[in-house]
């Protein structure tokens, strides 16, 4: 099959990454007229998405990580900053025309299979759809035959009995394969995978698992995957982006970002995810888990109060990500300045620390 | 190996529990033929997957089964006593005194609308405490036991954390020392690191107080540290028995294989997986031989009768693989 090049679609800048987050910031109200806060969602955010690429974004619930898919998908419109696709703002699209191309180039996959296909049609509506909508090129007595093309792509077996069924005659992992299949319709150039699998049992997370490796390698969508389960970040992504708090703390290769992480975060991440290869390491830790506070919090690090390493100057500068490895960067200062990187205010306050 | 062996007489024998839900379809049986024996203090995990009977199976121990479903056959034994045919003013008198359930999801556990503290003198008094100083001063402990500030004894179920709710909710159970806690999925609405926390706590309270637990979860990498012994159910069965490390060290059901196979490590190096194909059984006509033999890479043609529970290396596993005659052959 071949891409007719969405960049042509939407009119891309040659050279551009495919997705671009230039300090991304999205706000939320909360409280009564008296009691008026602001909670941080997402603050000053930046990373790009390439072709062919699949990244995870981690974190654990609160931390934002699906404000930013809303917001790529654009359910939600920034508070500041500006998403670039091929080099073009977001804002910048208002025609129906722009943002149904954007729409059908960056689709949404939701966590939810069993609440996200309507349960009044049979399966094959929502990918006719899609198909009428987002690919005119097709008449509408082909769209029945793409349909089953695409499903049988996705491994469901017997694809033209499948199109038929309604949802709650389905097993989780074949919905959520229609959920795929859905956003595939639209020969996207960028799957937004909010938490795809986690509602999905063990025995058939790692089916879908392969079907992103597989839609990455043969169909060459890029995939941002959003997940709180860092194993299965390491199995399928490229590239993974560490977030708490609203910040990106640590991003990188996933395989450097897991085996050495640098941000104090991530290792706890890391070091809380159960391995039954793996022998108790870890004693019992003082770390319950807390949430963290983003209604109007305060400069400095937002994990500064949980973390083991914090001196003087988190609570005072929020740290920006550095790279502190090839491509693998933290927002860290006492990781900064123990790389010999950094401002020397800093570095002078973690010595003092350390002595 | 098999627990039958032990002196200690166990605090739950579970005997042949059969559960079934009336469907108009006819009875679908979510529990089938289920044995278990739980040790004073043990800490027993039950795995599967979602719609194999392992929630059935804990609210058919604590007699919380409510129509359609119902006990069709077996017998829970607890201290001696059977739960199945006591009166609902005999199961009163032991339910949260000597067997306390921790549910699901905290969320939906806790009364939204009272505080804390109402929630646990309502509790002990309903189980027959009328003192209410007695009660002030226990729900002052567990909450301490637990790690919470008791000051949230006045606080609202909203404004507490997902984690501390699920602690408050083990504060609960155990109001009356109980000799066993009964939890379901208790960490599964958490992060990770909350989840790991939470996992250590419990153990450790248990190894301090003394109480049996029975776990079921989805996630068998969760109990793998903390758990005694693991049962593995499937398709309403229990399909491997077994010390949790050398179930995870060798496990004897290519079910359980498959399950443990599924999880990509955050360690080591990153294999291809492949999970299991296909999906389970409908419970309302399951296989006749085997459950597992439609999915199973090993099948051969003994799978067409119910296999036993038979003594695999290490465990119990009712496989044909393990069977004396077949054993025998591949060695």
């Amino acid at each position: 099959m071949t891409q007719a090049a969405p960049a042509e679609r939407a009119g891309g800048v040659a050279g551009a990454p495919l997705i671009e987050a230039r300090g991304l910031t999205r706000h939320f109200k909360v409280g009564g007229a008296i009691a008026r806060k602001t909670l941080h969602a997402v603050d000053d955010v930046n990373f790009t998405i390439g072709d062919r690429e699949i990244v995870a974004l981690v974190g654990e619930s609160g931390s934002g990580k699906s404000t930013v898919a809303r917001l790529l998908a654009r359910v939600y419109t920034p508070t500041a900053g500006e998403i670039y696709y091929q080099g073009k703002p977001l804002s910048g699209f208002r025609s129906r025309r722009d943002l149904l191309a954007y729409r059908s180039d960056v689709p949404m996959v939701f966590q939810d299979p069993f609440a996200s296909l309507n349960p009044a049609y049979r399966v094959s509506h929502g990918i006719l759809r899609g198909l009428a909508l987002h690919r005119p090129d097709i008449p509408r007595k082909e769209r029945r035959a793409e349909a089953e093309r695409i499903v049988a792509r996705l491994g469901l077996d017997a694809a033209g009995d499948v199109l038929d069924r309604f949802p709650y005659e389905l097993s989780g992992g074949q919905r959520q394969r229609i959920g795929f299949a859905q956003a595939l319709a639209y020969r996207p150039k960028l799957i937004v995978a909010d938490e795809p699998v986690s509602m999905l049992d063990v025995s058939v997370r790692i089916g879908l698992l392969n079907l992103m490796a597989k839609l990455r390698d043969e169909q060459g969508v890029s995939l941002l995957y959003i997940t709180h389960d860092i194993a299965s970040a390491r199995y399928v992504a490229d590239r993974v982006m560490v977030m708490y708090a609203g910040h990106i703390v640590e991003t990188g290769p996933v395989e450097d970002v897991l085996q050495a992480p640098k941000h104090p975060y991530t290792q706890l991440l890391v070091d809380a995810v159960p391995d039954p290869r793996a022998p108790l390491s870890v004693g019992p830790s003082s770390d319950r888990g807390e949430p963290p506070r983003v209604v109007d919090p305060t400069p400095g690090c937002r994990f500064r109060w949980r973390c083991p390493l914090a001196v003087e100057t988190c609570s005072r500068i929020t740290p920006e990500l550095v790279e502190l490895a090839p491509r693998h960067d933290a927002a860290c200062h006492v990781a900064v300045a123990a790389a010999g990187r950094g401002n020397v205010a800093v570095r002078g306050d973690v010595a003092v620390r350390g002595a | 190996m098999a627990s039958a062996l032990v002196p200690d007489a166990p605090v739950l024998e579970v005997r042949g529990l059969t559960v079934e839900y009336e469907t108009a379809a006819g009875p679908v049986r979510a529990v089938d033929d289920f044995d278990l024996d739980v040790l004073p203090g043990e800490f027993v995990g039950v795995v599967g997957e979602s719609g194999c009977g392992k929630s059935t199976m804990l609210f058919g121990i604590a007699q919380l089964l409510s129509p359609p479903a119902r006990i069709s056959a077996g017998s829970v034994s607890f201290r001696g006593r059977d739960l199945v045919t006591m009166t609902a003013k005999e199961l009163s008198a032991t339910r949260w005194r000597d067997l306390s359930v921790v549910m699901q999801s905290a969320m939906n556990a806790l009364n939204p609308v009272t505080q804390l503290g109402k929630q646990f003198e309502d509790t002990m008094r309903a189980h027959g405490e009328r003192s209410g100083e007695v009660i002030q001063q226990r729900s002052v402990e567990v909450l301490q036991l637990v790690g919470i500030d008791p000051v949230h004894l006045k606080s609202y179920p909203h404004q507490l954390s997902g984690g501390m709710r699920q602690r408050a909710m083990i504060a609960m159970a155990l109001l009356f020392t109980p000799d066993l806690v009964i939890m379901d999925e208790p960490t599964s609405a958490l992060d990770v690191v909350a989840q790991r926390s939470l996992m250590v706590q419990i153990k450790e309270l248990q190894q301090r107080l003394g109480f049996a637990v029975v776990f079921v979860t989805h996630d068998m990498s969760l109990v793998s540290h903390f758990s005694d012994r693991l049962v593995v159910m499937y398709a309403a069965q229990a399909v491997e028995i077994g010390p949790t490390r050398a179930v995870f060290d060798n496990p004897g059901h290519p079910y359980t294989r498959g399950l443990l196979d599924a999880f990509p490590s955050i360690r080591g190096p990153r294999v291809p997986l492949t999970g299991i194909p296909g999906s389970p059984p409908n419970l309302l006509n399951p296989p006749v031989g085997c459950r597992f033999a439609p999915r199973c890479p090993h099948r051969f043609e003994l799978c067409d009768a119910p296999p036993p529970l038979y003594e695999a290396p290490g465990s119990l596993a009712a496989c044909h693989l393990h069977a004396p005659a077949v054993a025998e052959v591949s060695r």
